[in-house]
């Protein structure tokens, strides 16, 4: 490790094959250890500019660098095995059961057989689903929260210092939602992982973000500590604080 | 009616192996080459209009007319029943290829996104993702091929590849329904038991691979 950020965007733009620019210009870097929201409406360039990060797409202009070092100059396999990665509806591979799923990215890695078995136990505790009863289950057998705790598991296995995830809540029921936000920022205390969170969920993002990238259209409109946020003047802000104003109203009354 | 099967059973049971043989080679060199252009085509998506309507275009070649174009080649047309394997095999591979493609492109998008993303080499991701969760489909296009192939080889006995068809074209040609039928219910009979059989492979795997 060293003191450069965990992640950095420089001068990064993101074209399609089809010559449609995705991102304009995206200077952001990551610190170490903090949760980072990227906030904004569909379209506006979120999701791409997470899966620049692992590689799952190639900048068209400018760098990211993960641990300081160019992600075109990563061996990606190495770098993707470095970064977690859960998604909504988890992505669960369909014929692999619970323990198969989140034990997937160790066995890749070759680790021996005890200390994987002792890891994929402690993971699979850590996100609340006892290998007891769920080791042998396959993903069609659980509810959409377990799976997601499921791809969460599988994305904490590796233990890697960095995570993305990418609405992972996105596709739950209001209070399954809340369980899992509640429970992710508890285990983000417990870890400290750096962890880029995409979400399109004003409240999720103050609740669980150490700072909020707002993101509108392509372009990053600015970076807000959830305080600086509920405050901020920008106009593409706005609407988020009015929505999250009056939710709260709903609440009091 | 089978006075013919029943007074010939070393004839039918021979024929019978014969045919068996035809289809059976046929079919696994049309796996061999098939499943791996399948893949090939899911790799390479530009090459599918060329192999696909290419195989398109053989399977609209007449089986009769296929066998006589081919008999003047020169390795392959010095063996008939070497011709016939051959001209089987191009008629099998089209299903084949087809359903392995169809197969793999259609497993859900974040599955394989998240495959990449955990970094799974291509190669993991094709034997542990994607040929597991097609096999079933795969399966259903070998069960096509391979009726299909049963049907033809009895026309492989016109360029005296041997098989079945040989007691329906002598038939044919003495105007004796009862030699016909010592072909045709054989043939039948194995069309029917091996999509049976497949059939049955098919649910084992979709129960496998959806309870998957």
């Amino acid at each position: 490790m060293n003191d450069s950020p965990a992640i950095e965007f420089a001068h990064v733009q993101y074209r399609t094959s089809g010559n449609r620019v995705l991102l304009f210009d995206l200077n952001l870097a990551v610190r170490r250890g903090e949760v980072l929201m990227l906030l904004g409406p569909s379209g506006s360039g979120k999701t791409t500019s997470l899966k620049l990060i692992n590689g799952l797409l190639a900048a068209s202009e400018g760098r990211v660098s993960v641990d300081g070092k160019p992600v075109a100059e990563w061996d990606l396999i190495r770098l993707r095995r470095h970064i977690g990665y859960a998604i909504q509806e988890g992505g669960l591979f369909p014929h692999y059961t619970v323990w198969e799923n989140a034990a997937l990215v160790p066995k890749l890695e070759n680790w021996e057989p005890g200390k994987l078995r002792a890891r994929v136990e402690e993971v699979l505790n850590m996100v609340g689903l006892p290998p007891a009863e769920f080791d042998t289950r396959y993903p069609h057998q659980l509810s959409g929260g377990q799976r997601q705790r499921v791809g969460l598991a599988r994305a904490l296995a590796a233990d890697p210092p960095i995570l993305l995830m990418d609405e992972p809540f996105g596709a739950l029921d209001p209070i399954t939602r809340a369980e899992l936000q509640r429970e992710f920022k508890e285990l983000q205390q417990r870890l400290s992982k750096t962890v880029v969170f995409v979400t399109h969920d004003v409240s999720e993002a103050l609740l669980l973000g150490h700072r909020i990238a707002l993101m509108d259209q392509g372009t990053l409109r600015g970076v807000y500590g959830p305080r600086e946020f509920l405050a901020a003047a920008d106009s593409a802000v706005k609407p988020y604080i009015d929505a999250f104003r009056a939710m709260q109203q709903v609440f009091q009354t | 009616m089978f006075d013919f099967i029943f007074s010939h059973p070393r004839e039918v049971l021979a024929l019978t192996a014969e045919h068996l043989w035809l289809v059976g080679v046929s079919m696994l060199l049309a796996i061999a080459a098939g499943v791996p252009l399948g893949i090939f085509l899911t790799r390479r998506p530009r090459f599918k209009g060329v192999v696909l309507g290419g195989n398109s275009i053989i399977q609209t070649i007449p089986s009769l007319a296929l066998f006589g174009l081919l008999l003047p080649l020169p390795w392959l047309g010095a063996r008939a029943d070497r011709l016939a394997v051959f001209a089987l095999t191009l008629y099998a591979l089209l299903p084949i290829i087809q359903n392995t493609y169809v197969g793999i492109t259609g497993i859900d998008a974040p599955v394989r996104e998240a495959a990449t993303a955990m970094g799974m080499t291509s190669r993991q991701i094709l034997w542990h993702v994607e040929l597991p969760l097609a096999l079933n489909v795969i399966v259903a296009g070998i069960r096509v091929a391979t009726v299909i192939c049963v049907g033809l080889a009895t026309i492989a006995a016109a360029i005296g590849a041997g098989g079945l068809g040989e007691f329906i074209f002598r038939g044919l040609s003495m105007v004796d329904n009862h030699v016909i039928l010592a072909g045709a219910i054989p043939a039948a009979l194995m069309a029917l038991a091996a999509d049976q059989l497949l059939g049955l492979a098919q649910r084992l795997l979709a129960r496998v691979g959806h309870a998957r």
